[in-house]
Parts: C-alpha cells; structure tokens; sequence
C-alpha cells in the first residue's frame, strides 16, 4: 500500500539557535521508521524519471523498493554499483535540481526524499555492516588519479571495481578534498568522509597523501618512470580569487579557502586547537555562493555576534542553495543585498576595522540573459566588521597545467577535455572542477564515473 | 610517517634535524621549502630546505625554536617520526648566471642562506658571505659558511664574536670599498631584509630577499601567505618565497606576522607546561 502523503517525511534536525553554537550534524537523518514510511511513497515508475536527473544514474526506484520493505543492506548494494560516496551524496548534492526533481510524486506535492533516503541506507550501511565490499579480480593495469577530492574518489573507485590497481596522489595531509577542507563538519561529518575512503581502500584504492603533482612528481613521470597507464587528473578548482581592493592585505581578511581550510581540516573551532583562527566579533561574507554560506555559518558557530553575507546581486540571483540560504537565515546570518565592497578600513594594529561599501542596482539584462549590477551614485556608506572573508570564487590551481607538456587548457585555467574527459595529452583523464571550474561535488563524481569508464575503454582497447 | 635518522642542536634554540623523505629529496633544489606536521593534531608550518641528499633521500631542515610547534618538533629525537613532511614547495632560486654575489644571512636564516651560498660556489660564482648574529652564542654554520665563501664577514650585535654591528655595515663597507655585486641575496629577520634592500637600492644592486609568511596549505590554495610586490598580490608559496626586495612591502608582512601573536604565546606556553609536566 503506497503511502500518498503529499510531503516529504520531515528531517529531524537540531534547533537553529542550539546548531549555530556548535559544529555537530544540523541534519540528524531519518530512523528506519521514517524510512519505510518514507520509501512507500515511491511509486516505482516505469519509465523511472528521478534516474535521469541522477548525475551517477543510480537505480533509485529499486533501492527505495528495497528500502519499503525494510532490506536496508541490499538497497546500500544497489546504490553502491553506481556511487562511490552515497553517504556524502545523500547529504550534499542539491536534489531539488536533480534526481527529486524530475519524481513525478512532485508534480503535486513533495518529490519523494531520495537524497535523505539514500543518506539513510549509506549511514545504516556504515553503522551495521561489517562486510568489506568484495575486491574484483586484479587485471594488472595501473591507474594514477591526481587529487582525492569527489571525482578523484569516485573514479578511483569505478576502476578499482573494474580490477585496476589504482593510486590516488592528494596534496594535503588527508583525502577528501572539499569534502575535508571547504565543507564543515556540521553538513558533512568528516568521520563519515573517513568511512567512505575506508570504503575505497578495502576496495583496493591506495591514497598517497603529501603528494603535490606537479611539485613532487610531474604527470609525465607518473607514466613514464611509475608505469601508470592512464592518469585521471581531479584536481579541483582551488585558487582563490581577490578583489583586488585597497586593504584587502590587512590582518583578519581571509580567502574562503584559507578560512574554511583553518576551520575544517586543521579543527581550529576546537579549544585545544593548534591552528588558529580569528574568533571576529563582527564578520562579513563577501559573496552568495554555498561556500559564502558555509564561511557565515562556521563564523557564527566561532562565536561572532554578527555576520553579514555582502552580495552585489538580490536575493533571486543568490548562487548557494535555496536550502543553505534558509538554514543560514535561520541561525541568524544577516543578509546585505546589493552591496559590494569598495575598500576594507584599517583598525587598530594592523587589523580590519570597517568596510566601505556602494549600493548597487540591477541594470538591463545582458547577453546572457543577466542583470549586471550597477554601482549607485553616492551610495557609499561604512560598515563595522572586525574581519572579511572573501567568498567570490575559485580558478583551477595552474601547477598541473604548468608542469605537463602538451595538456592544452582555457585561458582561465579550466583544462580542455572532452565529454568522456580525454585531454589533449593520450592516456591523460580530467573531470570535476579542474575541467569546469568551480562547480558541484555530484557533477564532479558524473565526471569522475564518465571518466573511468573512458580509461577502461581506452586501456582495453590499447593492445 | 616521515623519520628522524639526525638530530643536532646547532644552539641553545636552533635544531637541525635530517629526515627520510626520498620523494622530497628527489627534487629539492635552493631556496625550496617543505610543510611539516609534528603529529596528529598538528598545525601545518613551513620550513626552509637546508640541505638535501638524493643518494641518502634525505632533508636537512633547521629550525628555531619560537613556540608550541617547533617547541614539539624539537622533542622529537632520532629514530622518532615526523607526521606529515610535504615537499619541495615554492620556486627554487634563480642562481644560474651569477658571477659574483652577497650573500646575507641573519640568525637562523644562515640556514637557508648557506645552501644557496653553497650552490653558487658550485656553479663557480665568487661569493662574498656577511652573517649576523645577535651574540656568541648564537652562531650556526661558520665553518659550513665559510667552506663555500670567498669573502666571510662575521657580524654581531653585541660585538662577542667577530665584528660588531649589523650585515648592512658590513655590507655598505664592502661596497665602498670597490666591490661590484651582480646581486645581493639577502635572508633573515624580515626587519634585515627590509634594511638591506633599502641599502642596495641606493647603489642600484639588485636585491633578492626570501620572504616567510604565515602559511596554511603552502601550494597556493588559500592565499594566506600573500603579500604585495611592485603593488600587486603575490603568493610567496608559489611565486616565491624569493622575490626583488626593491619590490616587496616589508611594512604590510611584518603587520600581517602578527596576526596570531597572542594565540602563539598561549601555544608556547602550553607546549612548555605539557613538557615540564612529563619531566616529573
């Protein structure tokens, strides 16, 4: 008997004015019981839409299916064929434009909640299951994947279950990329990151840490003097763009990067933390993208009384998810629409001591169908902020393009691949936002599972 | 798990430890740096790469002891492992085509200075080394120094050892006296480089000085390090860490050192109680 409830089973959650003052979970996830009841919901459709706009086209109806009738091990199977990180997914992809976009129970009412559904069987699997996923028959190739955030991972793990011994290089000192560094804890726990790449390792994936490519070892030494036959480059979009304004040097300006990095993977939110962070009274976020979001909220959560996210657009052309707008609302991050900032003040030693800001203004649509904003005339006007973090977008990081002859790129950093995610260099794989600049974690994991795929066809076809 | 095969106390606050990094060492050159994590919890620093052996694939690092970190690092002994050691960094030093050069190394900066002293003395340049120390006491490297220098000036500020006064004397000296430099290579307290590139400008030297800012990632993904030269932002853990000292705004990297001081302090302190605790 299908449940016919117009909504969505509601996701428990802590309360926003207890969330803002630490970083655990916001989402606490759904019981087994609101699962079943949930999964019910699913009309299991032949022509199976959700599928479609699902960026890994995981078999959504059949894990709900086995979902409803409470088999929670055999829907993380179903899953696990086509995602590497279902626990990560099921938490930060934005359905509402994907997968729970195109279920036809939203066509009136709620979609049904695949994302929060699937975090539940990935947690279920991580908490209960003592299996080790099965290896696959080792073929003997080799495989370097160059960075370990979601594309890396996710291509790294397709291979490793088509039987290549595949090595994954990360720079930092622990893989995840932005899933460990730009992502906090408190919408993605970082214990449940480690189990994913756990995961990966029982698979067979081998993860070399403190391995910046390009530095330590060039692409063309993986292949020539390593042996690798093919490299899947997955090395993100982590170059930090400024404003380039006066005072953009002084002390407590961060780059979102620099910010969320000292938070996030260096744990400088702990008490007993040895990195610090600048615990600001007054914070403002320049920029509207989720990672303006996550800054404010971390921000909050350090203990500032205000924090103001500073955007030039309106609230329509916010960038960050509709959701991570409302939850930073919710926990009291105030929002200056249609500012930009001009020049950071100079306070007392060197600090930030205020910022100088214009009004701005939507001007006609533009080529691309965009209202550019315009600066208002006298407009200017001083905020009191004690810190500035600027949210205002990433590049890709130049090394790799630098130190690999013959890799052709976009004259933004973007490296040219095609849509199987071939470069210009034979047997050199690339996806995720090293390819299209900053984008999603799924769009990156699409690209990471495209390109494995591309590697094994172009492996097999070789002799 | 990086491990300690030496370890010496150069002095009472300066330590040289090598370290088995084979992947490091493979490519090391002069004036590149490593990020090092003492343990677990660890907060990521940066140090100099003071000497480096391929065959051995190991590197030499030299570090002062200023707080909590390096208060750590230092209680490590042979045999004991570093965890994270992440190298080389940053763009080696341009020394190719040198014929003649100053080379200034302030304090624990020898450390740094001495390789590439070192390397342009292999290359055949004629090197004229001026060091400064604030005592005695302090001194590292002299005979290290020394070996590779055709020209070795001794400066400190007490007068215990060697002359007394500052590089920047001993420099001006040198070059009133005649001597013509192709470049003057300056590493130190940020104080002396700022004072040595004002120097050699007024008798148009070119300067190059090799800047230590506060670093997180050290391979350009945040933009903590960066600093203004010739009026535009740099990343001294990429474009540098040597940049034109007639360039660089040493007055807004000295501001932005500060930024933590107080958090430091308390770190030291704490490193310092946690040790004397274990003593007992």
């Amino acid at each position: 008997m299908p449940n016919m409830s117009l909504k969505k089973n509601e996701m428990p959650a802590q309360a926003p004015d207890v969330r803002n003052k630490n970083f655990k979970e916001v989402a606490l996830g759904y019981t087994a019981e609101t699962a079943v009841d949930e999964a019910k919901r699913c009309l299991n459709c032949k022509h199976k839409p959700c599928v479609g706009g699902c960026p890994v086209k995981i078999h959504i109806p059949d894990f709900i299916a086995k979902v409803a009738e409470g088999k929670f091990e055999e829907a993380y199977q179903i899953i696990q064929k086509s995602s590497s990180l279902p626990a990560v997914c099921g938490r930060v992809c934005p359905q509402e434009t994907q997968c729970e976009q195109k279920c036809v129970r939203g066509v009136k009412g709620e979609p049904v909640a695949i994302g929060r559904l699937e975090r539940f069987v990935a947690d279920w699997h991580n908490e209960h299951s003592c299996d080790l996923p099965v290896k696959a028959q080792p073929n003997g190739h080799k495989v370097a994947v160059v960075g370990s955030g979601p594309a890396g991972l996710t291509c790294a793990g397709d291979l490793a279950k088509r039987g290549y011994d595949v090595t994954v290089f990360e720079a930092l000192h622990l893989a995840g990329g932005v899933l460990v560094y730009g992502i906090p804890e408190f919408r993605l726990p970082k214990a449940i990151v480690q189990k994913e790449i756990d995961n990966l390792n029982a698979l067979g994936v081998k993860v070399e840490t403190n391995m910046v490519i390009g530095k330590v070892l060039s692409v063309d030494e993986l292949m020539d003097e390593f042996a690798f036959e093919a490299v899947f480059i997955g090395s993100g979009a982590g170059l930090p763009r400024f404003m380039n304004i006066p005072g953009e040097n002084l002390k407590d300006v961060y780059s979102a990067n620099e910010f969320l990095t000292r938070v996030n993977l260096m744990k400088a939110y702990k008490e007993d933390a040895r990195t610090p962070i600048a615990h600001a009274k007054k914070v403002a976020v320049v920029g509207g993208g989720n990672v303006a979001m996550d800054a404010a909220r971390c921000a909050k959560r350090l203990g500032a009384e205000e924090v103001t996210i500073v955007y030039r657009r309106s609230e329509a052309e916010l960038p960050a998810r509709r959701e991570e707008v409302e939850h930073a609302k919710e926990e009291g991050i105030s929002f200056k629409l249609l500012t930009n900032p001009v020049r950071i003040l100079e306070g007392e030693n060197g600090f930030v001591g205020g910022m100088e800001c214009v009004e701005m203004e939507l001007g006609e649509p533009d080529a691309s169908g965009r209202r550019s904003p315009v600066v208002k005339e006298n407009s200017e006007f001083t905020m009191d902020v004690d810190c500035v973090i600027m949210a205002i977008g990433t590049s890709p990081n130049p090394l790799i393009k630098s130190t690999t002859k013959g890799l052709e790129t976009q004259r933004w950093g973007g490296i040219i691949a095609d849509e199987n995610g071939q470069t210009s260099r034979e047997g050199v794989f690339a996806g995720g936002d090293a390819v299209t600049g900053a984008a999603t974690v799924i769009l990156a994991m699409g690209a990471g599972k495209t390109a494995a795929e591309a590697i094994d066809e172009y492996i097999k076809n070789k002799k | 798990m990086y491990k300690i095969i030496r370890k010496k106390e150069l002095n009472p606050t300066v330590t040289l430890m090598e370290v088995e990094a084979p992947f490091v060492a493979r490519k090391a050159e002069p004036g590149q740096f490593i990020i090092l994590r003492v343990d677990e919890e660890g907060e990521r620093i940066p140090l100099t790469i003071a000497d480096y052996n391929r065959e051995k694939g190991t590197i030499t690092i030299i570090f002062q002891i200023v707080g909590g970190t390096t208060e750590r690092l230092n209680r490590l002994g042979e045999g004991d492992c570093i965890q994270d050691f992440v190298g080389p960094l940053g763009t080696a030093s341009h020394v190719e085509g040198l014929k003649k050069v100053a080379v200034i190394g302030g304090g624990v900066g020898c450390a740094i200075a001495y390789p590439v002293a070192k390397k342009l003395h292999e290359l055949g340049a004629v090197v004229h080394s001026i060091v400064g120390f604030r005592n005695r006491d302090l001194v590292i490297l002299e005979k290290e120094f020394r070996s590779v220098s055709d020209v070795y000036k001794m400066m400190t500020d007490d007068g215990s050892y060697g002359e007394k006064g500052l590089v920047t004397d001993a420099l001006k000296a040198l070059i009133e006296s005649g001597e013509q430099y192709d470049e003057v290579i300056a590493i130190g307290p940020v104080v002396m480089m700022k004072f040595v590139s004002l120097l050699t400008k007024q008798y148009d030297i070119k300067t190059v000085v090799s800047m230590n800012p506060i670093m997180i990632d050290g391979t350009g993904m945040c933009g903590g390090c960066r600093l203004t030269v010739g009026g535009k932002t740099k990343f001294a853990c990429v474009d540098g860490p040597d940049f034109d000292g007639h360039e660089v705004d040493f007055d807004e990297m000295m501001k932005r050192a500060t930024v933590y001081k107080e958090f430091e302090l308390h770190e030291r302190e704490k490193a310092c109680n946690l040790f004397s605790k274990e003593v007992k």
